[in-house]
């Protein structure tokens, strides 16, 4: 099993992820992430792409929407078609849909404030590559950490990725309800994490890589590693 | 260059006398250039002429110091071949201009004075001190710094781990934003400003040269009057996207062996950080100002040597190595100029197309800043107040609520929400407990980090103020289970030139220099902001302790949250009731009057020692100091974070309750244990007072002399405020 982890100048959780990530790989056989660097249009093969989280270009324009043109992400984009796992992570999801890799977009939080702290969400497939270690209606606790985690699309989107089975996470209550209570940036229908039409392609708002370790409090981020190291191994 | 006059003289805060000195050094008249640099290198921030003579008094050496004061920042080692790196700085005057691009600024600088010496940042804290709420500047200063304070640190990627707020009316008119970072490096890989090798060039890298913020080291020396607003143009803009390069591309270049020295530009930029560097080397530098990268054209040498733009370094490299440094900053899209070269005349030559504009001798200019005996007197000293004239509150319960509710005790959550305080994956104790808990990556070792003051005790008796921020920074370090290694000290006071400014000074200078002694807890660098006036009203003494210690075992800590029902509730350490300068006397009884309560720093190791045992040893399953509010609050707190309630029985001893509950007595902490026994032995043995007051269980706070007070009703009280004062 091969990873790769891109580095764009202004990411800051790319050491995070791969930390998570070399944790899972070793348990599950060995391995090591690859960090590319974003000036590197031709990387090698690998079994997965990682857009890690951060303020790639110091997102002074829309977050993610340089580092959506930056010369690794025609190559990124050229694997995603041919099926190459790609997992994005807050920036990482931001750059996704910038780059066009998934629908929508990520707007200001609705309460125009920059927020980090741990949220519920609500796992609403398991029948995919990175969900394969959670239940449907698993409620998991995971970190967010974002001032541009609005999800937004028009209706046609919205019921696309409903009728799609294009929902990967909603924000909910501890028990898995879905109220507006539970969602911390305004996101349309709750949504945290939403895949592509194959679903070998998921953005998501929380960091599943902050809570892989029990020294930090919790490891409801973990098995999102493990499943994808299990599934491309 | 235009002529210097007496009326520019005085425009650059020079005093007749210093000026005559510049000409004794010259031996002639300076030009405009020369008059700038000698005006930012002896103005207060740079040259600490008010403060040095007594700082030379605090101890700054210790067996785990590996550099202290005099270098960027301190060093101390932690082992497994791992050094700490940490100081804190103030940004006071810039924020209260501009507080979103003031207080982020204020988080850049200290960065980089931490990577500049070859560590990777790994947390970042900040002290803040805002005026009274109702003032009608306050809410929009807070909101501002700390947005600035996550903008800046959220998008360098370094989490922002804890700190401290307190409101008083006695900032309004000059608030203050301590911003403190910890880095960890190798103890073979420091980097220090020492320039050596005369002929080795000397390269600027980082951001471009603008005209921000020239002399923002004399505006910082300066006292603020009507219409300050109009130095904006002085305050700096921050570029967090820049810094995050910077600090990636300097670790890069670190790994090799092309740097002899490096220096971040901080205040006074170009001039303080190439004067420094040849300073320490004893050598001269040549500098040649066309090179250096500009943001626009037609900048004049003066306003490139005294601009205070941001995210820039400067690094002195062996020879032949500006290839090897050169791809480095380029891979991360960084300018990097050779600028000039390091000479053996022990002379600073500015030169502008060949033509020298600027010659100065730097050991004089040095060694002849002005250093003062400023007169001062001490602080007049307040009568303790017995708890028995103080009088009780109508309800003990709603006294505690109306307590954690009120600004400068109530939850800091809508503050430590908006900065990301987990990022880089090692942030094993959040905020809201005693000390910030980051682990030291790949290990199962941790620092613990803390920021302490307590302003209000400062004002009423500098010495016992100074002492007391010290002994609770070592206390909250202890609560946490680590042991208290070293600190950095952020010594914010008003005008020094009046004597009993200068007073509070000297107080509290010796209350820290005697608690760092009888605690073995060194300064190993700080920062000293003074002329925090406005109109004439200085702010309360306020030395701001960053405390670091280091915890062996990540298994073995604990925090505030009461974990499990049935357990036993243990107050260690000795409770008279000193209502004195407290909160309950100043938010319930509406006074602000009396002697702090004493610092026994015998006592404090003593209680300290003990209650770190207990946890290395894992006794007690939580732990909280007590401080602001005393007894009632803590308790409240540990009740809060486990979401589990608690009674307290009647106390023994004639204390009366209020006092008892609420008084503010040093050296005391709350556990918890699942049987009180082992916890009172081993107090007995170490000579502490110990007594088992309660039992965790329930869903509310029951305290002698009160109804149950449920959880939700404290809740709402301690997560209401700031919510509502902020509006959202």
């Amino acid at each position: 099993m091969k990873a790769a982890v891109i580095v764009f100048p202004g990411s800051n959780c790319d050491r995070d992820v791969t930390v998570a990530l070399r944790q899972s790989m070793h348990a599950g056989g060995g391995g090591e992430p690859t960090l590319v660097w974003h000036k590197e249009a031709d990387f090698p093969a690998v079994d997965l792409i990682v857009l890690p989280g951060g303020f790639s270009y110091g997102d002074y324009l829309r977050s993610g929407a340089m580092a959506a043109h930056s010369p690794v992400m025609t190559e990124v984009a050229r694997r995603a078609s041919r099926g190459v796992p790609v997992l994005g992570i807050c920036n990482g999801f931001q750059i996704l849909t910038e780059a066009g890799l998934l629908p929508g977009a990520l707007m200001r939080n609705a309460g125009l404030r920059y927020v980090c702290k741990d949220v519920h969400i609500r796992v609403e497939s398991s029948q995919t590559v990175f969900t394969s270690k959670y239940e449907t209606g698993q409620t998991l606790r995971i970190p967010i950490a974002h001032h541009d985690g609005n999800y937004s699309a028009d209706d046609d989107g919205l019921a696309r990725l409903e009728d799609g089975g294009q929902i990967a996470f909603r924000y909910c209550d501890n028990d898995g309800s879905h109220s507006s209570a539970a969602n911390p940036n305004g996101s349309a229908r709750n949504i945290a994490g939403i895949f592509n039409e194959t679903k070998t392609v998921l953005g998501m708002m929380p960091h599943p890589e902050r809570l892989a370790d029990a020294q930090l409090g919790g490891t409801d981020g973990r098995p999102l590693f493990d499943g994808l190291i299990e599934a491309l191994s | 260059m235009s002529e210097v006059t007496p009326e520019i003289v005085a425009e650059h805060g020079l005093k007749e006398d210093e000026y005559q000195r510049i000409l004794e050094i010259l031996g002639r008249a300076p030009n405009l250039l020369e008059l700038g640099i000698f005006s930012v290198m002896w103005s207060e921030h740079c040259s600490y002429k008010s403060s040095k003579v007594w700082l030379k008094t605090l101890p700054t050496t210790g067996d785990c110091v590996i550099h202290g004061p005099g270098e960027n920042a301190g060093v101390i080692d932690i082992g497994d071949g791992l050094a700490a790196i940490f100081k804190m700085e103030s940004h006071n005057h810039p924020s209260f201009i501009e507080p979103y691009q003031g207080a982020a600024t204020g988080v850049g600088g200290i960065l980089r004075d931490v990577f500049t010496m070859g560590a990777r940042p790994v947390a970042n804290l900040n002290a803040l001190r805002f005026g009274d709420p109702e003032h009608p500047k306050t809410k929009q200063l807070l909101s501002g710094v700390v947005a600035g304070i996550g903008g800046y640190g959220n998008c360098v990627g370094v989490p922002t781990v804890g700190g401290e707020v307190n409101f008083d009316p006695g900032y309004n008119g000059n608030i203050l934003v301590n911003a403190m970072t910890v880095g960890i490096a190798r103890t073979d890989r420091i980097f220090t400003s020492k320039a050596s090798g005369p002929g080795n060039p000397i390269v600027y890298v980082g951001s471009k040269t603008g005209r921000d913020g020239i002399h923002g080291a004399t505006m910082a020396s300066a006292e603020f009057a009507e219409g300050t607003e109009e130095k904006r143009p002085t305050v700096q803009v921050g570029d967090p996207f820049t810094e995050k390069l910077l600090i990636e591309a300097c670790l890069e270049l670190m790994e090799t062996d092309a740097i002899v020295a490096i220096q971040d530009m901080g205040a006074a930029g170009l001039t303080s950080s190439s004067f420094e560097m040849a300073s320490k080397g004893g050598l001269g530098v040549e500098l040649a100002l066309d090179k250096v990268p500009c943001r626009e054209t037609g900048m004049t040498p003066y306003e490139m040597m005294l601009s205070e733009s941001q995210e820039r370094m400067l690094i002195v490299l062996k020879p032949s190595r500006e290839g090897l440094a050169r791809r480095v900053f380029e891979k991360w899209d960084l300018d990097f100029a050779v600028i000039g070269r390091l000479t053996d005349t022990g002379r600073m030559v500015l030169t502008l197309h060949g033509e020298t504009v600027g010659d100065l001798p730097i050991d004089p200019l040095a060694e002849a800043a002005p250093e003062y005996e400023r007169p001062w007197e001490p602080a007049p000293s307040r009568p303790h107040i017995d708890a028995a004239e103080i009088p009780p509150p109508a309800d003990l319960g709603q006294a505690l609520v109306t307590l954690l509710g009120s600004p400068d005790l109530c939850s800091r959550r809508w503050i430590w929400e908006q900065y990301d305080h987990m990022v880089m994956a090692d942030t094993a104790g959040r905020p809201g407990g005693d000390a910030a808990v980051v682990r030291i990556h790949d290990s199962d070792r941790a620092l613990a980090i803390t920021t302490d003051c307590t302003p209000r005790y400062c004002l009423a008796d500098p010495e016992r103020g100074g002492a007391q921020a010290v002994a609770e920074a070592w206390r909250n370090l202890t609560a946490v289970g680590a042991l208290p290694l070293a600190i950095t000290d952020n010594l914010n006071f008003g005008n020094p030139e009046r004597p009993e400014i200068m007073g509070q000074f000297v107080g509290c200078i010796k209350g820290i220099a005697d608690a760092c002694r009888t605690l073995d807890f060194p300064v190993v660098s700080g920062n000293v902001s003074l002329y925090n006036e406005t109109n004439g009203h200085g702010i309360p003494p306020t030395p701001t302790i960053g405390g670091v210690g280091l915890i062996e075992d990540l298994a073995a800590t604990a925090t505030i949250a009461f974990k499990a029902a049935g357990e036993a509730i243990l107050l260690i350490g000795e409770t008279t009731g000193h209502l004195g300068a407290s909160l309950y006397l100043r938010e319930i009884a509406g006074r602000h009057d009396g002697a702090p309560p004493p610092v026994d720093l015998a006592a404090e190791k003593r209680v300290g020692d003990l209650v770190r045992g207990l946890i290395v040893q894992q006794a007690v399953t939580a732990c909280h100091d007590l401080s602001d509010g005393g007894l009632a609050v803590a308790v409240a707190e540990m009740a809060l974070a486990g979401g589990l309630g608690a009674t307290l029985g009647q106390p023994d001893g004639g204390l009366p309750l209020h006092a008892w509950l609420f008084g503010e007595d040093q050296a005391r902490y709350l556990v918890t244990a699942p049987a009180a026994g082992v916890v009172l032995e081993a107090a007995r043995q170490a000579g502490v007072p110990a007594v088992c007051i309660g039992e965790t269980g329930g869903s509310g706070l029951t305290l002698p002399g009160t109804d149950t007070i449920s959880l939700s009703t404290l809740r709402a009280a301690h997560e209401g405020w700031m919510p509502a004062y902020t509006g959202a």
